[in-house]
């Protein structure tokens, strides 16, 4: 199989929409076809990452704990927009994986590297 | 919406017969889903289907084909750990039809 | 007027929008809780408005996305019982969708 280098842009807040799960789905797919996957962390699409989500009010799955899989995917690879974090007051530490913290022109360098970008 | 009936009880099921509520799962319900899929359960498939189950509750996704054999391989050795052994338990798929006898959504990936 | 504000202040113009727009009674729901955590832009505008408004933000939703212990001082915590309360108290609410 060809392997092609696919980027996830998740830039929507979880819960409030639907595309972030459904962006979750898709990237476990591309690398369950192990295709060369990263996930890239821009605007409110930080928010997904905010540890400590207690969803049982609202009925729906958490985020917190489908993070833990993506190693066993061998999806490595996350990036994080820097001034996103700062603009809504959270920083690295906040987070509930380890993740690669840039600023917005190194993740457009990363965005030029990609086969296809693929935004949600 | 399809059901199934095991002991006299209902559950729903969707059209591929995936039980809809992880919570009606139990060993009894699991067996008659392996009877639907001509699969004789030893202890060799409970050991798939419950590590299945710990993995869902871990992660809420259930694994991909690779994914679930590499981490059977972690957890219960590498003889168990590869595509061979797992297809032998679950001929049609260990995925999908694993998942189906665990009680759990068809598999993200799985096509 | 209750206005009920259910997106992002970092995504959606939809919390300037009420605030600029009368006075009364704010709620924040859904992804619209993201304006009632410290520490971000939002917080800023959120206790410039407290004069005008009295700004509520729903328990289930600030828990959901792990920011139910960083709400701006100020803003009141409601479960879904005072949700329904807020709407019964006020003649007319305005969704900003």
């Amino acid at each position: 199989m060809t392997t092609k280098k696919f980027m996830f842009v998740n830039r929507k807040a979880p819960y409030g929409t639907i595309y972030a799960w459904e962006a979750l789905e898709v990237v476990l797919i591309a690398a369950a076809f192990e295709q060369d996957v990263s996930l890239a962390f821009l605007d409110d699409g930080v928010f997904q990452l905010k540890k400590g989500h207690q969803t049982k009010g609202i009925e729906v799955k958490a985020f917190e704990k489908t993070w833990g899989a993506l190693e066993d995917y061998d999806i490595t690879k996350l990036y994080v927009d820097g001034d996103s974090l700062k603009q809504r007051g959270l920083s690295a530490d906040d987070l509930a994986i380890p993740v690669e913290v840039l600023s917005r022109a190194e993740i457009g360098k990363l965005m030029e590297e990609q086969d296809v970008l693929l935004s949600f | 919406m399809a059901s199934i009936e095991v002991n006299g009880k209902s559950y729903e099921t969707d059209e591929e017969g995936y039980l809809i509520n992880l919570a009606d799962w139990n060993e009894e319900v699991g067996a008659y889903l392996a009877q639907t899929e001509g699969v004789t359960m030893t202890d060799q498939h409970w050991e798939v289907i419950n590590f299945l189950r710990d993995y869902y509750n871990e992660f809420q996704i259930a694994p991909a084909v690779r994914v679930l054999t590499k981490a059977i391989g972690k957890k219960l050795g590498p003889e168990k750990g590869n595509s061979q052994y797992l297809y032998e338990l679950f001929p049609y798929g260990p995925a999908k039809q694993a998942c189906k006898i665990a009680g759990l959504p068809k598999p993200t990936g799985c096509v | 007027m209750l206005h009920i504000i259910n997106k992002s202040p970092y995504d959606r113009p939809a919390l300037d929008s009420a605030l600029n727009t009368g006075e009364g009674a704010i709620l924040l729901i859904e992804d619209g809780v993201y304006a009632a955590a410290k520490g971000g832009a939002a917080e800023a505008r959120i206790k410039a408005a407290q004069g005008k408004f009295k700004v509520y933000a729903l328990l289930a939703d600030l828990e959901a996305r792990g920011i139910a212990d960083r709400v701006t001082d100020g803003v009141s915590v409601v479960d879904y019982g005072g949700f329904v309360d807020l709407v019964a108290e006020h003649k007319t609410n305005q969704s900003w969708l």
